[in-house]
């Protein structure tokens, strides 16, 4: 499905726009900014991957969507983080954080 | 919950599939933008940020498919694609379509049709409660199933245990009074336990009581539901009300349900408890309580098996109590036979239903065979297309699925043409069956068989579909769009040649049965009934009421107002005009009445005592065997000087005379038949053997006495009557002679004999006639598919037969070269089918008669009308082929 991004896997991309979301609602190219302003270019999202990686999250019940006007007055699709979103996010970070120093750990060891 | 929002939002999209396009659109559109608007931030003009985000992120369509793709509702999206694309595929080659359609629908219908006949008999449980505790006890003699006697029931109901429930049953068939014309009625006496054996209770009163079975008991009778709704008009106060039967009132108690179907004898209408003397059952060995004319059902208790039953009851029959005499006759010596309701009801009529299944499967098989085979000369055809589609990328797996689409879609057409088919035929097959065939009534198109036809279609639909899909995934896709499709694709061809072989091979082996099967039939008509069946009319007739009561006050008086009756009924019958002889006979050869009515055990002069054994016995009037023309083999017939005061004579049939005295005069012989007490017969005449059961069944021992010499007068007899026109247009004047004697007795049968005759070979005639039928339609569809694999091939090889005929080759040449390719598969095939027939036929050895299942006539028939319609399926295509005009089929290449 994703098949397009190397760089940010499936379920570090749902977490990222979960995380990205929990500041404020916004449409997609907004992620798109945000995602890899903060990450300061290292992850690029694919259009494709975000738009879909958008419905899925929203077909579970995690974002809402709502058709609003934009700063510059265009009409976009904006999502925002319902409240099993939020729970959500809780776990996917703790999970990550976890794996993240066990890798973390690993690569100590060995180095 | 997300579940629910799932199947929401897939369904939404589904439904509104346009505003959905359209809001995703919109979404991706002003990503794009605000990407561009991003890019012009940062000092790009207006083309170049465009282009900058195109480049970065691909073009908008393809983001769009790609959110589009991820839904759910997406895999049913590309299923109804195919769908469409499939539909419009069928309708484009109505041709194909319609032949594919239609064979299938054969297939289907042909073989839902018989599995509906087939599944109440051999598969569903009977509609009792627990069906399958059940059971049929059978007397042994000489490993065969015999009657019981009321003695044996009363033994094994005291002393079994392993049996819930006993009960026996015997035909009853009262002539029903009171309305506009007498009725004989089939029911059935039964020992008070005969529902409870069954585990059906009436809808409408009571069931029968245990004090009802006394000797001189109260007469009662149940109705079922048919005979409650024609005769009584559904008139729920009959209850408690008085009917007349045989001249006597019955207390209705009970109406059956009418779901009630009674597979122990489906065409009986009422019951009664029969009322036997117990205390006969100890004095006396020669009443009818020791009589063996019973049948006998049990229910098992729950958590026994038939098997421990049937090891009790095999100890019970070896261990005779004091307290329970046995006569000679129920001495239940040689054992007793225990079955499942079920299976005893199955075991006759299992290898014919079996064989038909068989063959109808046989033609479903060809069936797909030959659609298969039609849908790989498609796929050949489509070639180019599946290339197109693999280059605009299409991967394998995907073409393959198009493919079972299609022929899902095609399956179901046909399966819904099948089930049009199965209803046909369910109604012809009905119309068939013969009279063997149990539980007809409950044959119908219902669940079960819908879901086997569902089954059937799906399967069906998969196999022909995979076959052509697989193949074009072997092939290489991309080379088709290179290659010229006029060359030939070796590996497809030689599958549809394998099919071709496959489809001849199967209609080999049907059209074998369906020849063993017609010839065994000609073989049993060309049998000799040993009397002459043409223009013979046969009126069977009931004499019922008191007045042919024999009451101890006037002893005999009841039998020969009986006699006279129905001699003052012949002498009717003789005076209609068209009548050229008459006369009267207790047991009618061929009629299908049961035998045992008339079968009793004869003893010779020169015989032991305890010797002797069971002969046909026929009372007749004096011209009988000259009406029925059974020739006059020693001695003399049977005549008007043979009354009740004249010495008793017999005749004899040729079989038993010979049996009996090899080589010795028979004349003068003395024998007793029925009860010993009686003075000898003294036998007069020896007469040709007649065929009483079947024309497969030889029971040659017969005996032939006058109806005034006999001890009792049988209370049935039937007519028989030599016509000199139409004997059917003299039914009813013969009937209306009948009553002019006495209006209240019931004519039970009028039939002509040649109507008898088809009737007692019912069974073998309808499974001759479903194999012919199913080997007629292999034979066609196997001329199908070999003339569609010829032609084919033909057309692919126009330019090949081009050049042949340009470098020299004459037209027979080119006939010969296809004629020799087709010939050479159906000799494939035949040799297939030949050893294919060899070993199926075996399930056709007890429907056979008169010849081995090896028959080399039969084979070589089969061979020569293989071969003649397989020549010609490949003819056309050489011929075709030797037209071919070289100078165009080069021009073409």
């Amino acid at each position: 499905m994703s098949d397009g991004n190397t760089d940010v896997i499936q379920g570090t991309l749902d977490m990222l726009i979960l995380k990205t979301l929990d500041l404020e609602p916004m449409h997609g190219f907004g992620i798109t900014r945000r995602v890899e302003q903060v990450s300061r270019g290292v992850f690029k999202v694919n259009p494709g991957s975000l738009l879909t990686a958008l419905q899925r999250l929203e077909r579970a019940g995690w974002l809402d969507s709502e058709w609003r006007q934009t700063e510059n007055s265009r009409r976009a699709k904006f999502y925002s983080l319902t409240r099993a979103g939020k729970k959500q996010l809780g776990i996917e970070t703790a999970d990550w954080n976890r794996r993240a120093s066990a890798i973390t750990r690993i690569l100590k060891a060995e180095g | 919950m997300s579940l629910w929002r799932q199947l929401r939002c897939g369904l939404h999209s589904l439904i509104y599939p346009t505003r959905v396009d359209h809001d995703l659109f919109d979404e991706v559109r002003q990503y794009f933008e605000e990407a561009t608007a991003a890019g012009m931030a940062r000092g790009l003009s207006a083309e170049e940020a465009e282009r900058a985000a195109r480049l970065e992120w691909g073009n908008l369509t393809a983001v769009q498919e790609q959110v589009r793709s991820s839904g759910w509702e997406n895999a049913f999206r590309t299923f109804a694609a195919d769908l469409r694309y499939a539909a419009r595929q069928l309708r484009s080659h109505p041709g194909f379509t319609i032949v594919s359609a239609l064979t299938l629908a054969l297939g289907i219908g042909a073989s839902t049709a018989i599995f509906s006949v087939v599944n109440p008999v051999l598969f569903e449980p009977l509609p009792y409660p627990h069906a399958n505790r059940i059971l049929m006890i059978w007397n042994t003699y000489q490993g065969a199933r015999t009657e019981m006697a009321f003695g044996t029931y009363r033994e094994l109901r005291e002393r079994s245990r392993s049996l819930e429930t006993v009960a026996v049953f015997e035909p009853w068939q009262p002539a029903l009074t009171g309305g506009a014309q007498p009725e004989r009625i089939n029911g059935q006496s039964v020992s008070a336990s005969y529902f409870r054996v069954l585990g059906i209770t009436p809808v409408l009163g009571r069931d029968f009581q245990t004090s009802e079975e006394a000797f001189h008991g109260p007469k009662v009778v149940i109705l079922s539901n048919g005979l409650w709704q024609r005769r009584f008009g559904r008139d729920r106060t009959i209850v408690g009300q008085q009917i007349k039967l045989d001249d006597d009132g019955y207390t209705v108690i009970g109406v059956m349900p009418h779901t009630f179907e009674n597979v122990l004898s489906p065409s009986a209408q009422l019951w009664t408890p029969m009322q036997y003397d117990l205390r006969q059952l100890t004095t006396n060995f020669n009443t009818s309580e020791w009589g063996l004319h019973l049948y006998m059902a049990g229910r098992l208790k729950s958590q026994i098996s038939v098997d421990q039953c049937r090891q009790e009851l095999d100890q019970i029959a070896r261990t005779p109590l004091p307290e329970f005499p046995r006569p000679r006759q129920a001495s239940l010596r040689q054992g007793l036979m225990v079955d499942s309701l079920k299976d005893d009801m199955a075991r006759s009529i299992k290898p014919a239903l079996f064989a038909v299944l068989g063959a109808v499967l046989l033609v479903l098989a060809i069936a797909c065979v030959n659609v298969t085979n039609l849908l790989l000369a498609r796929s050949a055809q489509r070639r180019g297309e599946f290339a197109i589609r693999t280059a605009l990328g299409a991967g394998r797996w995907r073409i393959i699925r198009q493919l079972i689409t299609e022929s899902l879609l095609l399956g179901s057409l046909g399966g819904a043409l099948g089930m049009g088919v199965a209803d046909i035929g369910v109604r012809a097959v009905v119309g068939l069956s013969p009279a063997e065939l149990p539980r007809l009534g409950a044959v119908t198109i219902d669940p079960a068989v819908f879901a086997f036809a569902l089954g059937l279609t799906t399967l069906t639909a998969l196999i022909t579909g995979l076959i052509p899909g697989l193949h074009v995934s072997r092939d290489d896709l991309h080379g088709g769009l290179q290659q010229s499709s006029r060359r030939v694709a070796g590996g497809q061809s030689r599958t549809r040649r394998a099919l071709v072989v496959l489809e001849v091979a199967l209609a080999m082996i049907l059209l074998a049965g369906a020849g063993l099967l017609l010839r065994s039939m000609q073989k049993l008509l060309a049998v000799d009934p040993g009397f002459n069946p043409s223009q013979l009319l046969t009126v069977q007739v009931q004499s019922s009421g008191h007045q042919f009561d024999d009451l101890p006050s006037a002893p005999g008086s009841g039998s020969n107002a009986r006699r006279r009756f129905f001699q003052q009924a012949l002498e009717a019958v003789h005076r209609v005009p068209g009548v050229q002889q008459a006369a009267l006979t207790s047991l009618l050869p061929l009629s299908g009445d049961p035998p045992w009515v008339s079968t009793y055990g004869s003893r010779f002069e020169n015989e032991e005592a305890q010797g002797g054994h069971n002969v046909f016995r026929y009372t007749v009037s004096p011209d009988y065997c000259q009406t029925m023309g059974i020739p006059l083999r020693r001695g003399r017939f049977l005549d008007e000087h043979d009354t009740a005061r004249a010495p008793q004579a017999a005749l004899l049939s040729e079989a038993l005379a010979k049996r009996q005295f090899p080589g010795q005069d028979v004349i003068g012989k003395r024998l007793h038949v029925g009860p010993a007490d009686r003075p000898w017969y003294t036998v007069v005449g020896v007469v040709g053997d007649v065929k009483q059961t079947s024309l497969a069944v030889d029971q040659p021992d017969a005996v032939y006495l006058s109806l005034e010499q006999t001890w009792f007068a049988d209370d049935t007899l039937s007519l028989v009557v030599r016509t000199r026109g139409d004997p059917l247009s003299l039914a009813s004047p013969a009937r209306n002679a009948v009553w002019s004697v006495d209006k209240n007795q019931p004519v039970v049968r009028v039939a002509t004999m040649d109507q008898l005759l088809a009737v007692s070979e019912a069974e073998r005639h309808f499974v001759l006639i479903l194999f012919e039928a199913f080997g007629i339609v292999a034979l066609a569809l196997a001329a199908v598919g070999i003339y569609g694999v010829l032609s084919g091939g033909v057309t692919e090889r126009t330019g090949e037969i081009g050049v042949r005929a340009a470098l020299g080759a004459s037209h027979g040449d080119i006939l010969a070269l296809v004629l020799r390719e087709g010939m050479q598969l159906v000799g494939l095939g035949v040799l297939i089918g030949l050893c294919g027939a060899m070993v199926a036929s075996q399930a056709l050895t007890t429907l056979l008669f008169g010849v081995s299942q090896l028959d080399p006539m039969t084979y070589l028939g089969v061979l020569v009308l293989l071969g003649i319609v397989s020549g010609a399926a490949c003819g056309i295509p050489a011929w075709r082929a030797a037209q071919v005009d070289p100078s165009v089929a080069l021009r073409a290449e």
